[in-house]
């Protein structure tokens, strides 16, 4: 059985100009040791359908979904006791900023033993070879001088590191990065990145990296997720993403990267992500998609082979071939 | 033909900042900037790259006269700033040289309408009435992809590539030659960064500006960069052609920073060159080479003698091993 399965999750939130579709009917299939990346732009509602997974979306969310399964556990109908034992422990999470998701009040040893206390028991003091273990593992040098030091004493790396001891001291079985390394420098990117494949592939955990950046996703995941607008437009294995993007935005992403690009103009998308007054009728895509026809402009898409599109760009024929070699 | 002059001379700049360690210890100087020397041309675009720390924002700093230079020589337009007489001159030079910052979140008054955010420069630098800046402004805005009723809105009802048109925008107003584009585009999403690209580009070719460009995404540097300057822990360690030093780079940091840079391909045998540990301080910088603690081809002389720039050809390298 799938350590994750999630079939159309949507979330709705009550504002002020009526409810907000920010994801709408997302499916999701993780087993053991999978990395999955989400990619989409902002607001597309990757970091929301993964908040929601948490239960840490604020009470104006309505949270619907067929059915939401994590090892066995139904998460949809879990109290928050139950959920809370679950989360930071089996599941767990890593944000964006490390700077602003470190309490800034309380030493390193503090905050990751906190963490060990509330799910094994026993008082923080007593955790702290553990710490002092979970330091090293994630390449922290002399952890013992750093027990003491406060959030705003470390780097960025060294504060996403500390964030990352944290997440995996009770070694989930499931970590979801929500842009790790979107706020950090090139070569502590690529250590970062490093390290999470590396202790994903001891522990044996899932990995959900939520980004936008294409070339991470190319470098470290497996399966990729491409999200536009709340909604899944494309699900495929990395290579075959890359080599034959079947959605028009998948297409359009990779388009507009400088690598891609085959003279000094970029090929950008024109236009924005549609907010929540501005939602087009038919294909959410259609404004911005170069292949638009009427009947995008009509009638919202149904998805097939995994492609949520009227009109997928065609199978290379050279790819499928490879395919069936290999 | 005439012989063109160049936009932007810098020769040696050096910028040091005095911090206060305690109440009873000395002051410790912080060597932010050390030795930058480039020529800049007009339609051209110089790209300066490196790791957060490096100096790339205190360069800035000192070509948009926001800092003055500790030492070395810096001349804008052909107007050499230590001679001149301070004041006047750098009055008429803020009009030469502009800036884009990194976040167009917070680099826009929020409760300034943007008609009144673009009018500003002109309203302290030029003598023009109010009918004739408000036709500059639209004139401005349409240029930059904005349309004219944006022009009584807030900077809050817009996305984040629409406001960096309008930061866009206000430092193009004052017609300048040289724009300082800081990590314009980092703060945006991939289709927008390339559309925010593609108007810089496009301005560039019909204004005929001249761009630094300081960014730490190798791949968009690649893509936009005429010149490039890769600097670390304050000091310039490989310079020249972007084409040489993409295709080729000399510099082990070079090397280490475009392994580090990931690639949209799926081919993953790549060979990565490890750096291991982070920028050390600036405060007290390792001796010698500032590289060698985390270079995989130091030599025990990297650690005595501090290597200078040296032409190899195309490029200007400062290794011990090189040169």
């Amino acid at each position: 059985m799938a350590l994750l399965e999630i079939t159309n999750l949507t979330v709705e939130f009550a504002t002020a100009h009526g409810s907000l579709k920010a994801v709408d009917q997302v499916s999701l299939s993780l087993d053991a040791g999978d990395i999955v990346a989400i990619v989409g732009e902002s607001g597309s509602g990757k970091s929301v359908a993964m908040l929601a997974l948490m239960g840490l979306l604020p009470w104006t969310a309505t949270i619907t979904a067929d059915q939401m399964n994590f090892d066995g556990k139904d998460l949809l109908t879990l109290n928050d006791k139950q959920r809370r034992a679950i989360i930071g422990k089996d599941i767990s999470m890593i944000f964006q900023e490390p700077m602003t998701s470190l309490n800034p009040c309380f030493s390193v040893e503090y905050q990751i033993s906190e963490v060990l206390a509330q799910h094994f028991g026993g008082n923080r003091s007593s955790h702290k070879g553990k710490v002092i273990e979970l330091l090293t593992k994630v390449g922290i040098p002399a952890p013992e001088t750093r027990l003491k030091a406060y959030p705003h004493q470390l780097s960025g790396g060294m504060s996403q590191r500390v964030m990352i001891a944290m997440m995996i001291a009770c070694e989930p079985k499931l970590l979801i990065a929500d842009e790790p390394t979107t706020a950090l420098d090139v070569t502590i990117q690529a250590q970062i990145l490093e390290l999470l494949i590396e202790l994903q592939k001891a522990n044996g955990m899932a990995l959900v990296l939520i980004t936008h950046d294409m070339a991470v996703v190319a470098e470290t995941a497996d399966r990729v997720v491409v999200q536009y607008a709340g909604q899944q437009v494309e699900q495929r294995s990395v290579a075959e993403l890359f080599d034959n993007p079947r959605h028009p935005y998948t297409q359009a992403l990779l388009n507009a990267l400088p690598e891609y690009a085959k003279e000094k103009t970029l090929n950008a998308i024109p236009g924005v992500v549609p907010g929540q007054l501005d939602r087009p009728v038919g294909c959410l895509f259609n404004p911005r998609c170069e292949l638009a026809q009427d009947l995008c402009r009509q009638q919202p898409p149904q998805k097939t082979q995994g492609v949520l599109c009227h009109y997928p760009l065609p199978l290379k024929v050279h790819a499928s071939s490879q395919l069936e070699v290999s | 033909m005439m012989i063109q002059h160049a936009l932007i001379e810098a020769r040696d700049l050096h910028k040091y900042y005095h911090i206060k360690t305690g109440l009873f210890q000395p002051n410790q100087s912080l060597q932010a900037l050390s030795g930058a020397s480039f020529d800049l041309y007009a339609g051209q675009t110089l790209a300066v790259v490196g790791e957060s720390g490096c100096g790339k924002s205190t360069l800035a700093r000192l070509l948009t006269l926001i800092e003055q230079p500790t030492a070395g020589q810096l001349t804008l337009d052909g107007i050499d700033l230590a001679t001149a007489n301070k004041k006047e001159v750098a009055r008429q030079l803020r009009k030469t040289v502009q800036m884009v910052f990194q976040d167009p979140f917070g680099s826009l008054n929020p409760r300034q309408k943007v008609g009144d955010i673009l009018q500003e420069p002109l309203l302290i630098n030029t003598n023009l009435n109010s009918g004739e800046r408000r036709e500059q402004v639209l004139a401005m805005m349409r240029r930059v992809g904005l349309r004219d009723e944006h022009i009584h809105r807030y900077p809050h009802m817009f996305s984040g590539g629409q406001r960096q048109r309008i930061a866009i925008a206000r430092a193009l107003i004052l017609k300048p030659k040289v724009v300082v584009l800081d990590e314009p585009v980092s703060a945006l999403d991939v289709s927008i960064q390339a559309q925010v690209l593609n108007l810089l580009i496009e301005l560039q070719q019909e204004l005929g500006l001249a761009y630094v460009f300081i960014s730490h995404d190798l791949s968009v540097v690649r893509h936009i960069a005429d010149q490039v300057l890769v600097m670390y822990l304050g000091k310039p360690v490989e310079q020249g052609p972007s084409q040489v030093v993409f295709d080729s780079p000399q510099h082990p940091y070079t090397q280490a920073l475009l392994s580090a840079t990931p690639q949209a391909n799926t081919n993953r045998n790549r060979q990565r060159i490890k750096l291991t540990g982070e920028l050390p301080s600036p405060l007290d910088p390792p001796s010698g080479c500032s590289f060698h603690p985390r270079c995989q081809n130091a030599m025990p002389q990297c650690k005595t003698t501090a290597p200078v720039m040296t032409q190899n050809g195309d490029l200007s390298v400062a290794c011990l091993l090189i040169n």
